[in-house]
């Protein structure tokens, strides 16, 4: 087994949304990331999975819960006494020009990580990192002075990559990295994350709304269902053998590109994702759920392990 | 199995693309490198003619204000009382005031004053405001409701009572206008450059540089503040002109330049009296004011857009 | 049954910009006939929206169509004059955008905004228009409709919110429903949703223009497939044909790309180079720099729509 790198314990975060209304992003979740691993995060949009990443970086603090990094406890350091791990723990957004600043060129944008933690020296020492971590990504070098509106979408995204990875990260969290891609362009990507994983040994916690690319890319798979957890456990298991209803809904709703497979007859997930503002009462899935009963309503139903590590949070876990 | 395909990887990268390298010496040739001052004021000769112009038009008058005594034969304060207001000539240039003055060089002299209180306090003003605007919408809390608090008092007072307090307090004298200028106006500079910031904050780039650690100076330095830049520029183009006009209007309240040292609100002023049978005495020195504001101006545009990053090809 | 719900014949659109004009779609021909699903798939930028933009006049500045025919039932709806394209617009053929939040006013209660078009398009009073609208909002599946008509837009959720719009689009049971990336924007749950509703309108007798950059949707309801890159329609067939012997190297490649992600396989597919700038449009076919089984034939000329096997199968390529 490895070392668990990251560990959230009992996590809770809520929004204030105008006056009084409160958001309930991510209610009392427990996780662990382990060192080397890639851990696929799944839910619809509103879900708290971005949340759930941010708090796991400590990128926003948490109401409530723990946070350990390597088995510290970070919760309730200073913002100075976290810096050793901020380089470490590093994230890539969806929307890769959003997220560059547009006044920028590259070359500054990858150096901006090296500056700030003083790794070079003389400006050439600095260039030169700089041609490094862009040949690492697949930018052309000769891109050293472009800004990012010049760039394709793809491109973007590996200079985000590029600009993560220049902070020298063991943990980096994928906030939808590829969901603005197109198909072609989208496999490059995910094939560059599984090659610097490789090569580098970095932990992925990534973040999708698309189950294919999460299956493909993930060993442990998580889903998430309006800031709990339903189902974790390792991608096979989950696929193959989904206990908790909502995992199952969700794989019904996947598109396979294939004309002989379409799923007319797949039962659906009628209704909408209740609000986030105001959740349901006792498990939070029970008012779209068909199998849900009185026990349902009033119980939040806690994660119960299966075996191997699968888990789900469910009173009448299928099979 | 591992090795193996870090393996097929590294072949994909190294086989050359020969149709992209084509297309990559092209760019080399398209953007050769990193932009420098002097590359981006010959871009935007290339570019924009009028800024060029507005940026010939700003050296003269400075030229003008730093050689001035050579420039005439006069001094600004030789009075001719036999050719009081005598129209424009091959003698006088632009005519002789009610003392009997050279105009033009009063208006060489006076540009001293009028460049320098035209520029000096707006750039104080803007450094000033823009730095208290970006830490109070950055930092928000504490600092924000205080530098806030700060803008509203100074915005809530008349301009002109707030000036003619200061200058009162401090005296006359061309440091002082300065600093009143600058104190007048630094509020709404920060009140703009605070909402612009605030917009900015939220926006994802910001998030990354907080991820990767950057300091927050750096972040409010280096990511927020260019990016006020476009909104600063103008800012500054409408600011110049209404700072050498609260200096004449000082000046002509007696608390700011005194007589016979000139300035061009001064003598546009005092030229208000002739109007009619001497129009030169008020007209000169407005067509300068003009030509100088429009100069600012139209720098700017063309200063906005060579900064702009969307322009850049 | 006979006739073409719509046909387009040789359609070019062209983005007139300040470093030249950009052919944005060329040289496109297009049939949707009655009771249809067609599909239009590509990636983006390959001239998929502006295709069915100019069907409904709708190509922002300063793009415009340059030449080519549209026909709605039969009749020529290019070069006709605004007001007659206005009344078509909504009756005749209707559209729904990918973001349900962005077409929909956010001042105007949505009850309110699916009325008003009935009252543009037909002369009833505003109480049958009430009635007209309930009914059509229950029908795409929109429940305790009484409600959520007094709703701003932004009470709602997208899934609903696109159902309004599919609502306001359907009111005047138009013969033609353009839907560009319908479902994009929306959760995955609520996609198959949507989808299954679009299939439902079509059994009930409208045609519907698909476009999509994602295969999965094109393959779970389109009956024809049309495959756009760069700007022209590099192939067309029945959506089994086209999935199951993809002809043109794009399609190819597009199919290998989204079935890799399904199988096991370690390294994904993908499709080598990038899309090309539309300004600078390598010569011949497009498509040759990327291609695997480039020819000479194909860095010098374009080729035209040809034969491909079973009897309505097109493809844009010399070794079909």
């Amino acid at each position: 087994m490895s070392e668990i790198l990251i560990e959230g314990r009992n996590l809770t975060k809520e929004f204030t949304a105008g006056r009084k209304k409160k958001v309930h992003a991510v209610t009392d979740v427990s996780l662990q990331i382990l060192q080397g691993e890639t851990l696929g995060l799944v839910g619809e949009s509103g879900c708290g999975k971005s949340t759930l990443g941010r708090l796991l970086i400590r990128l926003l603090k948490p109401d409530s819960g723990r946070l350990l990094v390597h088995g510290e406890d970070v919760t309730d350091l200073s913002d100075k006494e976290f810096g050793k791990y901020r380089r470490q723990l590093q994230l890539i957004f969806q929307d890769p020009y959003a997220s560059l600043d547009p006044r920028l060129c590259v070359r500054d944008l990858i150096a901006e990580p090296l500056k700030t933690w003083h790794v070079c020296r003389t400006k050439e020492e600095l260039t030169q990192r700089v041609l490094e971590k862009m040949e690492e990504v697949g930018v052309p070098g000769e891109y050293l002075y472009r800004y990012p509106h010049q760039f394709s979408g793809g491109q973007r995204q590996r200079i985000g990559i590029a600009r993560a990875l220049a902070a020298q990260p063991e943990l980096i969290v994928c906030d939808e990295p590829v969901s603005a891609l197109d198909v072609p362009v989208q496999n490059q990507i995910l094939n560059l994350l599984n090659q610097l994983q490789e090569s580098k040994g970095l932990t992925y916690l990534f973040i999708s709304h698309d189950l294919s690319v999460v299956r493909h890319i993930s060993d442990r798979v998580c889903v998430m269902f309006l800031g709990t957890i339903c189902e974790i456990g390792k991608t096979q298991e989950v696929f193959q053998n989904p206990m908790h209803p909502y995992t199952r809904f969700l794989m019904n709703a996947i598109l396979p590109p294939d004309p002989h497979r379409r799923n007319d007859q797949a039962e659906l997930l009628s209704g909408e994702i209740p609000s986030a503002v105001n959740p349901p009462s006792g498990c939070r899935f029970h008012t779209r759920c068909p199998y849900a009963d009185e026990r349902c309503r009033r119980e939040m139903p806690a994660l119960q392990d299966a075996g191997d590590g699968h888990q789900a949070a469910c009173h009448h876990t299928m099979n | 199995m591992f090795q193996s395909r870090a393996q097929k990887f590294a072949r994909r990268y190294e086989k050359p693309n020969p149709d992209s390298r084509d297309r990559s010496e092209e760019l080399k040739r398209e953007i050769g490198e990193e932009e420098t001052f002097f590359s981006l004021m010959r871009r935007m000769a290339h570019e924009n003619k009028l800024a060029v112009f507005s940026a010939i038009v700003i050296l003269l008058f400075i030229l003008g204000a730093v050689f001035a005594p050579f420039l005439t034969r006069y001094s600004y304060h030789d009075m001719d009382l036999l050719n009081r207001l005598s129209a424009p000539s091959a003698e006088h240039l632009f005519g002789t005031d009610e003392a009997g003055r050279d105009i033009f060089t009063r208006l060489l002299y006076g540009s001293r004053v009028s460049l320098l209180t035209g520029v000096v306090p707006t750039i104080l003003s803007m450094l000033g405001g823009a730095v208290l605007g970006v830490i109070s919408g950055y930092h928000g809390g504490w600092a924000d409701a205080l530098i806030m608090r700060l803008a509203d008092i100074m915005l809530a007072f008349p301009s002109m009572l707030l000036a003619m307090v200061i200058m009162y307090m401090l005296g006359g004298g061309l440091i002082n206008v300065f600093l009143t200028l600058a104190l007048v106006n630094w509020a709404s500079v920060a009140r703009i450059v605070r909402s612009e910031v605030l917009a900015l904050k939220e926006t994802e780039y910001v998030e990354a540089a907080r991820v990767i650690g950057v300091p927050e100076r750096t972040i409010m330095f280096r990511h927020l503040l260019p990016n006020c830049l476009p909104t600063m520029i103008v800012l500054f183009t409408l600011n110049v002109p209404s700072a050498i006009l609260t200096e004449s209007s000082l000046s002509f309240l007696g608390l700011g330049i005194q007589e016979p040292r000139s300035s061009w609100g001064l003598m546009v002023n005092a030229g208000r009296q002739f109007l009619y049978n001497a129009p030169w005495l008020s007209l000169v020195p407005s067509i300068a004011i003009m030509l100088i504001v429009l100069a600012f101006n139209f720098l700017g545009d063309g200063l906005r857009d060579v900064l702009d990053p969307y322009q850049k090809r | 049954m006979s006739g073409k719900t719509l046909e387009i014949r040789h359609l070019n659109t062209s983005f007139f910009t300040q470093k030249g004009e950009v052919g944005a779609a060329k040289d496109i021909c297009l049939e949707v006939r009655p009771g249809q699903i067609v599909g239009i798939v590509g990636e983006s930028g390959c001239g998929k929206s502006v295709t069915a933009r100019s069907v409904m006049g709708l190509v922002k500045y300063p793009g415009r169509v340059v030449s080519g025919e549209i026909l709605l039932n039969g009749t020529r709806i290019t070069g006709i004059s605004k007001k007659e394209a206005c009344s078509l617009r909504g009756s005749e053929v209707s559209m729904i955008f990918q973001e349900p939040m962005t077409s929909l006013n956010p001042v105007i209660k949505v009850g309110r905004q699916v009325e008003e078009v009935l009252l543009i398009h037909k002369k009833i009073t505003k109480k049958e228009a009430k009635k007209e609208a309930a009914k059509i909002l229950e029908a795409v599946g929109i429940s305790d409709v009484a409600s959520r008509m007094e709703c701003y837009p932004h009470q709602l959720s997208g899934g609903l919110r696109q159902r309004v719009m599919i609502a306001m689009a359907m009111i005047c049971s138009p013969s033609l429903l353009i839907a560009d990336e319908p479902t994009t924007a929306l959760d995955v749950t609520v996609e198959a949703q949507i989808l299954r509703l679009m299939k439902k309108l079509c059994e009930a007798g409208t045609s519907i223009l698909l476009i999509s950059h994602n295969l999965g949707v094109i393959a779970q309801v389109c009956d024809y497939v049309y495959v756009m890159y760069a700007g022209r329609i590099v192939e067309q067939g029945e959506t089994f044909t086209l999935f199951d012997h993809p002809a043109h190297p794009y399609t190819r490649g597009l199919l290998g790309a989204a079935k890799s992600l399904r199988s096991d396989a370690g390294l994904l597919k993908t499709i080598p180079g990038v899309v090309p700038n539309l300004l600078h449009l390598p010569a011949g076919c497009s498509f040759s720099p990327r291609c695997d089984s480039c020819m000479d034939l194909c860095r010098s000329e374009m080729p035209d729509m040809l034969p491909a096997g079973e009897k309505g199968h097109l493809t844009r390529c010399w070794r079909s």
